[in-house]
């Protein structure tokens, strides 16, 4: 069936054929890497007793997390937490609902050019800003508080969701939508028709896990002043008040793991 | 030389996979094992192996009792039993030479095979069943780019370069078109002729088996319901395994079968 | 039962029944409620005065920052270095850390699916909860301040973020590809080697590559709290309200940025 005759092969060794075949760029990039490597790591001075005298402190925190404090600054937790998971719900719920107009003007097989460009113009702003920088900005802005937390969140929650929304809109199934624009349908029974059963169950899910991430970053809001439990950690690890600090992450961790384990099961559910 | 003695599967969903089979497979035979989905096929080939646990029976190969070997040397028995797969079950990822070469995987060393340093001995019988299967050209390829009837022919060299006494075939033919089941088939059993193997093929395509084994065991829920010669194998045979069903043209197929001419496989 | 009679006997179709549409009607209300009560929370908190100011300051701002310091970025070209360093080095060290940890947690790979599985499920659950910013404010506390600090803590939360992606990949693998191997007599590492890595390497360098962009914009943050990088001039200009400082570095995070996320396309694009 080919040229490749049996007695050729037969005695020589085998290899196996390399992930990149030209030799040049294979022996280059990986030239390149072990440079890379090595001065990325002999550019990172490491302070090593610094390290050693803080491993003790590493311990103590470790030990810490088995008898965590939630007593002595308990007020302090239970407000920072209760602002944490207000501006978490308030920014999920207006960034999910600004998203979606978002997320259907920036699918391409919708909406119009310019609208496209607009919202797309949106999306990649908002995801290009880190969250942090973004509070930093608004705590400037409009002052100290959980409203710049909340205006955060809620910004960077349209360019996650109406990113994904609009990837899942381009692909959704095009014949389940023509059927409905086949019959007749108004622009918005079209999209309420033939768009919104395709993509609601990822939508439902996607906003349940931006819930999640949303709470995760309110935790660290409070870092710049925009509210949350974050101003309550700083202030903890300053102190070395390492029970306190184990005892709020805790608290973040048990969060977390509870909204993952509900979102699961809505997620079972919605599909 | 394979006897299973009273072999009964019961999963843990409480489903009587198989029940108190018994069967002797003689040095060189092709066995053709044959029943509706769910009789326990499957069930059968995996245990004689062990990738199933059998519950209770024994399994002896050669005079050794397969369901009482520790892990270890139950790696090495396994190196006796090639088995080919219903979807070919080849890596797909890595080349069709490193396929064949896996079936060496039970004698040689961990870090031999991870940096694939195969003796010379291996890789020469590799490109040897390479060649018997028509496939030389494609060593380099990846399994992915394969077609169906390429892919179980790969599988079909892994299995035989174990060097085992005894094949077993899982629907080989499953996933493949008429032509290329039967080409698949007549490898299958021209190789077991050539190395004097015996196989046990799990088939449900009736009229195929008969076309190439020379003894037919039907399955059903589990127990034996029928051992002979392909020739004995009558409607009335076919619906105590199946159920109730015009099996004539089933079996008449068998008949008109060989006037075609098929290219040779190698 | 959307098919329904009404008080003249004749047949109306509804997608809900009357309880259906009360349940739904009361969760909506509900859900408004929270909204409003966060809402209220939200508004007491808030010194609405500087809220209304806020136009005025934005231009005030606005004004100040612009132009940029170009001449700034002279001191810009090291911690950029660091950043990128923070982001590459972390990601390599939470990778080694996050193969093992998914091995034990997939559910078909794990030793033990009674003590291991659970630990390792914790693992990734904790380092992921944890933003690396929380990481590198701790590790601050515990190590002292440096990029050492911030390689850490973009490797110790990239661990979760790894270890999950990758242990929902290894339980998606076809099992067929692993059994064919076992019956071939290898041994456990070597059904690892032939049967499962080879399926996951695509999942796995996908993932690399992935976290590694999400670093990028992760580590120019963490000088904030002073683990090194870009953000630790960020603090300082911030700090002492030198706003035209300010303009220049978030421009040059957001050009890092753009040009992480161009790169892990196109490595993404090469590797599958």
């Amino acid at each position: 069936m080919s040229a490749v005759l049996l007695e050729d092969r037969l005695g020589t060794t085998w290899k196996k054929p390399p992930l990149i075949s030209n030799p040049t760029l294979r022996w280059g990039l990986f030239i390149a890497a072990a440079v890379y490597l090595v001065l990325a790591t002999a550019s990172i001075d490491v302070n090593w007793s610094r390290v050693a005298e803080g491993l003790s402190r590493g311990w103590a925190f470790i030990a810490s997390f088995f008898n965590p404090d939630f007593v002595s600054r308990g007020t302090d937790i239970r407000d920072g937490i209760l602002e944490s998971v207000i501006i978490t719900v308030a920014s999920t719920v207006v960034g999910i609902l600004i998203s979606i107009p978002i997320g259907l003007g920036a699918a391409r097989n919708i909406a119009p050019l310019p609208v496209y460009l607009i919202c797309r113009g949106i999306v990649a702003l908002s995801r290009a800003l880190n969250e942090i920088i973004v509070a930093i900005l608004l705590v400037a802005i409009f002052g100290f508080g959980p409203l710049a937390g909340f205006l955060t969140l809620s910004f960077a929650t349209i360019g996650f969701l109406a990113k994904l929304l609009a990837e899942d809109i381009e692909e959704m199934d095009k014949v389940q939508a023509e059927a409905i624009r086949a019959t007749g349908s108004t622009w918005m029974q079209w999209i309420n028709y033939g768009v919104q059963p395709q993509v609601m169950p990822r939508l439902i899910g996607l906003s349940m896990y931006r819930l999640d991430i949303n709470f995760r970053e309110s935790a660290v809001l409070g870092l710049v002043g925009a509210g949350g439990i974050g101003a309550t950690l700083n202030t903890a690890f300053d102190r070395y008040e390492f029970d306190t600090a184990a005892a709020i992450l805790l608290i973040i961790i048990v969060t977390v793991m509870v909204l993952e384990y509900l979102s699961g099961i809505i997620r079972a559910k919605v599909q | 030389m394979l006897e299973l003695k009273n072999l009964s599967k019961t999963y843990r969903t409480g489903d009587k996979a198989l029940q108190n089979v018994t069967l002797t497979v003689p040095k060189g035979q092709v066995m053709a094992l044959i029943g509706p989905s769910g009789a326990g096929k499957s069930t059968l080939i995996r245990c004689i192996n062990r990738l199933v646990e059998p519950t209770s029976g024994s399994v002896i190969l050669d005079g050794t009792d397969v369901t009482a070997l520790g892990s270890g040397a139950l790696r090495k028995m396994r190196r006796k039993m090639g088995m080919i797969f219903q979807q070919y079950a080849l890596v797909e990822r890595l080349t069709v030479m490193e396929n064949v070469l896996s079936g060496r995987l039970g004698y040689v060393g961990f870090w031999r095979s991870y940096f694939r340093k195969y003796p010379q001995a291996d890789v020469d019988e590799a490109f040897r069943l390479l060649d018997r299967v028509g496939l030389l050209a494609m060593a380099d390829k990846r399994a992915d780019e394969l077609s169906g009837g390429q892919r179980q022919r790969v599988g079909i060299a892994r299995a035989l370069i174990q060097n085992p006494r005894l094949l077993l075939v899982d629907e080989p033919t499953a996933s493949l078109d008429p032509k290329t089941s039967r080409q698949i088939m007549r490898l299958i059993c021209e190789l077991c002729a050539e190395r004097d193997l015996a196989a046990v093929i799990n088939i449900h395509d009736v009229a195929l088996a008969q076309m190439f084994v020379e003894r037919i065991v039907g399955l059903k829920a589990g127990e034996l319901a029928f051992d002979g010669k392909p020739v004995e194998m009558t409607e009335d045979v076919l619906t105590n395994i199946y159920g109730e069903e015009d099996w004539h043209a089933t079996i008449r197929e068998v008949d008109d079968e060989d006037a075609e001419a098929e290219e040779p496989v190698a | 039962m959307p098919v329904s009679q009404n008080a003249s006997g004749a047949k109306i179709w509804q997608l809900r029944n009357r309880n259906q549409t009360l349940a739904r009607w009361a969760a909506y209300l509900a859900g408004v409620a929270v909204f409003m009560w966060c809402w209220q929370r939200i508004s007491d908190a808030t010194t609405w005065f500087f809220v209304w100011d806020a136009p005025r300051i934005a231009a005030d701002i606005g004004g100040r920052a612009w132009p940029p310091r170009w001449s700034y970025m002279d001191k810009l070209w090291g911690p950029l270095w660091d950043t990128l360093n923070m982001a590459t080095l972390g990601t390599l060290l939470a990778l080694v850390m996050a193969v093992p940890v998914a091995f034990l947690a997939a559910r078909n790979t794990t030793p033990s699916a009674t003590f291991i599985r659970p630990i390792a499920l914790f693992i990734i659950v904790a380092t992921r909860s944890i933003n690396s910013l929380i990481w590198a404010l701790l590790l601050v506390a515990v190590i002292g301040p440096g990029v050492f600090a911030g390689l850490l803590a973009i490797a110790f939360r990239s661990i979760g973020f790894c270890a999950k992606l990758l242990y929902e990949a290894i339980e998606e693998i076809d099992p067929t590809q692993v059994e064919a191997i076992t019956a071939t007599g290898a041994s456990r590492w070597q059904v690892m080697a032939y049967g499962i890595v080879p399926q996951i390497m695509p999942a796995f360098a996908g993932i690399s590559v992935f976290r590694w962009d999400i670093n990028i914009r992760e580590s120019t943050v963490l000088g904030l709290v002073g683990a090194g990088g870009i953000g630790l001039q960020l603090q300082s200009s911030l700090n002492t309200l030198a706003w035209p400082q300010v303009t220049l570095i978030l421009i040059v995070i957001l050009a890092a940025v753009v040009i992480g996320e161009w790169v892990s396309a196109k490595v993404r694009g090469a590797i599958i």
